[in-house]
């Protein structure tokens, strides 16, 4: 089975990024990293290759200029990566992500297609929807469980309440949610090996993609303003010297909760 | 201006979000709708009227998973229909229908939405970034129709009366394989107490509550309170408890009287999911973690030390 895992490569989560003040982009910094809940898609693809004898291609789509997350993502185990990184994509939202992941997913053929529910850094989470809608696929989101058996996917989708078990035939798309697996640690071979890996970078003309269908002037949309929140009063904080607990009491009193 | 709210029906009521994104669409425009998604009961379609809906199109998808049947027929629709503005809450089924309706009519999906603001025929979409410490004001610029994603909450449902909406039923249309999924059974988690995006006081803990074991105390603690249990992704991931309690942005957006962080630092992805609580207690033994910048009172220690102490002064209450 050949399996498409969609990653991506963030800015890391533990310093917060930036907005350009002329265009409101994301300040996307020379070092970006794998997005961590892309661990999650990633194992589950060498799972389903591994039970199958399959092969899992990574497919990326962001201007971030370089490609450590990748390498991050390749020493987990996948075969190869398609990353698209495209001047011409500046500014793309998750419409325009979902056509050029489908246009590399279309080119590159795939039997399944594993994405996580959002990005951690834009998290419009609609991405894996519209990508399954352009491949003419059923989509099997927010899956807490997957499992394959010959040629039909199952898994189990999270409700409000609780799960529903969907099925489908192959191809399909799966939109994991963290937890549905356990991801594997690169190994020191892992990371080697990624190293060499192959990478290929095609371009959007390669892919068939006009501008116009892509980047910011593609996107339907036009960020007017960018302003702080509103600040909530600050509140007190106390050390706990042994009867803080007391002050919870009082303010739950206060409260009339108790 | 004609807008349309998408309604997923789940136990015969339309999701408590759909009637939130009904009562703004009566703010902002003269011509309300509601697509239905489920059986279409006619408490349902009566409580999308009451919230003011003038016709409710009802497609029934039977076992099918319904986001490409859904997504088709609404796209049919809006070609003969020509709505301004479609909402879709920001949960499971509403995303599945937005995202391949947009992909099918080729327009923008604004996601996060926390307010609406349309002027002059044109809709902007207010989100928030950076754990809800700073907003952007987005704009529509194709022609439409535009889709908004609309956060649980962000707006109140109040009924408008009790007319009773135009019902037109939507066949289911043919959408070859990618309208194949079945749901082959539905399971429902177990759980005590009041419902948690309805509760008026909710306990959530984190990891730093250290284990699974250590979190029954959690559990205590709402039971004394009448509160509902709540928890953050790194606590659901871990697998101590269900998904349907996880609070934040990839679960569910709380706004209680009172809410009890325990053991949780605060990260931006929770925060989003409870920062609009109207009185934030947090103990955590980091100083430094972001949940006391939205806390009202915040507790540095040891909440293995402070949370046992909080339990035997409320039972000696009782």
């Amino acid at each position: 089975m050949k399996i498409a895992v969609c990653v991506k490569q963030i800015p890391d989560p533990a310093t917060p990024y930036e907005l350009d003040p002329e265009n409101h982009f994301v300040i996307r910094p020379a070092d970006q990293v794998l997005d961590d809940t892309d661990r999650y898609g990633i194992e589950l693809g060498l799972q389903l290759a591994e039970e199958t004898d399959g092969e899992v291609v990574l497919v990326s789509m962001s201007p971030a200029g370089n490609l450590q997350g990748i390498r991050q993502a390749l020493a987990m185990g996948a075969d190869k990566a398609i990353v698209v990184d495209d001047e011409a994509l500046r500014g793309s939202g998750a419409l325009e992500t979902a056509r050029v992941l489908a246009a590399a997913i279309e080119r590159e053929g795939a039997d399944l297609v594993i994405a996580g529910t959002e990005s951690t850094d834009g998290y419009a989470g609609v991405v894996p929807q519209m990508l399954a809608e352009f491949l003419g696929m059923p989509a099997l989101t927010f899956a807490r469980k997957v499992e394959h058996e010959s040629g039909t996917i199952r898994i189990e989708r999270q409700t409000g309440a609780g799960y529903d078990v969907v099925e489908s035939d192959l191809p399909a798309v799966v939109s994991v949610t963290s937890g549905a697996v356990e991801p594997r640690y690169p190994t020191f071979k892992g990371i080697m090996q990624a190293k060499q890996k192959p990478v290929e970078q095609p371009s959007c003309a390669e892919l068939g993609l006009e501008a116009a269908a892509v980047g910011y002037a593609g996107s339907g949309q036009d960020i007017k303003e960018v302003r702080p929140a509103p600040e909530r009063a600050a509140g007190v904080k106390v050390q706990d010297e042994g009867d803080a607990h007391q002050e919870i009491v009082r303010l739950l009193e206060q409260a009339k909760v108790i | 201006m004609r807008i349309w709210v998408f309604a997923e029906e789940v136990d015969g009521a339309p999701s408590s979000l759909s009637l939130e994104m009904l009562t703004k669409a009566r703010d902002l425009g003269d011509e309300i709708a509601a697509f239905l998604v489920g059986a279409g009961s006619s408490e349902a379609v009566a409580a999308l009227g009451a919230h003011g809906a003038a016709t409710v199109y009802h497609l029934d998808p039977g076992d099918i998973l319904p986001s490409a049947a859904a997504a088709a027929a609404l796209s049919e629709l809006c070609a003969s229909e020509s709505p301004d503005l479609l909402l879709f809450g920001l949960q499971p089924t509403d995303r599945d229908v937005a995202g391949r309706l947009a992909a099918r009519l080729g327009v923008a999906v604004l996601s996060n939405a926390v307010d609406i603001i349309t002027a002059d025929g044109s809709s902007r979409v207010i989100n928030e970034i950076l754990g809800g410490t700073t907003l952007v004001v987005t704009e529509f610029t194709d022609p439409g129709p535009h889709i908004a994603i609309v956060r649980p909450k962000s707006f109140t449902a109040e009924p408008v009366g009790s007319a009773e909406p135009t019902v037109v039923a939507v066949a289911v249309p043919d959408t070859a394989h990618s309208g194949s999924a079945r749901i082959t059974a539905s399971h429902a988690e177990k759980s005590s107490g009041p419902k948690l995006e309805e509760a008026d006081v909710i306990v959530s803990g984190g990891r730093g509550m250290g284990s699974e074991e250590h979190f029954a105390a959690v559990e205590e603690l709402a039971g004394l309170l009448g509160a509902a249990v709540g928890a953050t992704r790194a606590v659901v991931d871990a697998g101590w408890v269900p998904y349907s309690l996880q609070v934040g942005q990839t679960g569910k957006t709380v706004k209680p009287s009172v809410y009890i962080a325990l053991g949780i630092s605060g990260a931006m992805q929770h925060l989003v999911g409870m920062k609009d609580s109207a009185t934030i207690i947090a103990v955590n033994k980091d100083e430094e973690a972001p949940i006391f910048g939205v806390a009202d009172l915040g507790v540095v220690g040891d909440v293995h030390k402070v949370l046992p102490k909080l339990i035997e002064a409320l039972k000696a209450r009782h």
